[in-house]
């Protein structure tokens, strides 16, 4: 009965081989991926919501709900 | 490494229960002197059977019969002279498990998975019991009233208006979207 001889060098190289390039292409798939599935949206509904956001009109329900401190609603 | 480990505690487990019942198995029975009190004599070369450390300090069998003396004397020849059945019986005499049997599975795991379950039921009887007896009246601010004047408060504030809370509320019709 005679086995093959195991492998005796090149553990650590082969298994660099293997691993380096996954630790590497891994990371930078989730960093685009979180880039185009989070950040990007993101900005988009921000740039959006400001696109048509009036402020004064805002300010004016706002402060007709009552929650400023400074400016009481109107009719008080 | 897993394995190592396990076979290092079960190694462990396994040693303090051998030290402290010495008289269990054949371990004792090869040994060549018969100890007076019930403790293996820890300054003796050792058997041991470990996935890490394959060759203990001292062969399984020490007490060698006159059938196992001659097939030791056969050993120191050339060993192409010995057959397969006295090879498998020289291993025996030096080793106690093979790998495989060293890392045959047990039962072990159902008493674990068993303890942790009967634990996990009387931590709830526990917790139960606690928040039926122990724990003091549920703040104002937990009732449903509060809770919907909190709402309205947060959209009217406009808590975050453009991927969060309110961004979820409609405020021309009054409505959730």
């Amino acid at each position: 009965m005679s086995l093959a001889k195991p492998a005796m060098r090149g553990l650590l190289g082969k298994r660099l081989r293997f691993h380096l390039p996954i630790a590497f292409a891994l990371p930078l798939v989730a960093a685009a991926a979180f880039k185009y599935g989070v950040t990007e949206p993101r900005k988009q509904a921000y740039a959006n919501f400001y696109k048509q956001y009036d402020t004064t009109a805002e300010f004016n329900n706002i402060r007709e709900a009552g929650v400023f401190e400074s400016v009481r609603p109107t009719g008080k | 490494m897993l394995r190592l480990t396990a076979g290092r505690v079960g190694c462990l487990l396994s040693r303090r229960a051998v030290v402290g019942m010495t008289n269990s198995g054949a371990r004792m029975s090869s040994h060549s002197h018969h100890e007076v009190s019930d403790q293996v004599d820890m300054s003796q070369p050792m058997y041991w059977d470990r996935l890490d450390t394959p060759l203990p300090d001292r062969a399984w069998i020490d007490v060698l019969d006159s059938k196992d003396k001659s097939l030791k004397q056969k050993e120191k020849g050339p060993w192409t002279a010995l057959s397969k059945e006295e090879k498998i019986a020289l291993y025996r005499l030096k080793f106690n498990h093979t790998y495989p049997e060293m890392k045959k599975p047990s039962h072990e795991w159902k008493t674990v998975i068993g303890g942790m379950f009967i634990f996990f039921g009387i931590t709830g009887l526990v917790v139960f019991w606690q928040g039926h007896y122990v724990y003091p009246p549920q703040p104002h601010t937990f009732g449903e009233e509060w809770q919907a004047k909190q709402i309205q408060r947060m959209l009217d504030m406009r808590v975050n208006p453009i991927e969060g809370f309110s961004a979820k509320w409609d405020y021309k019709n009054k409505q959730w979207k």
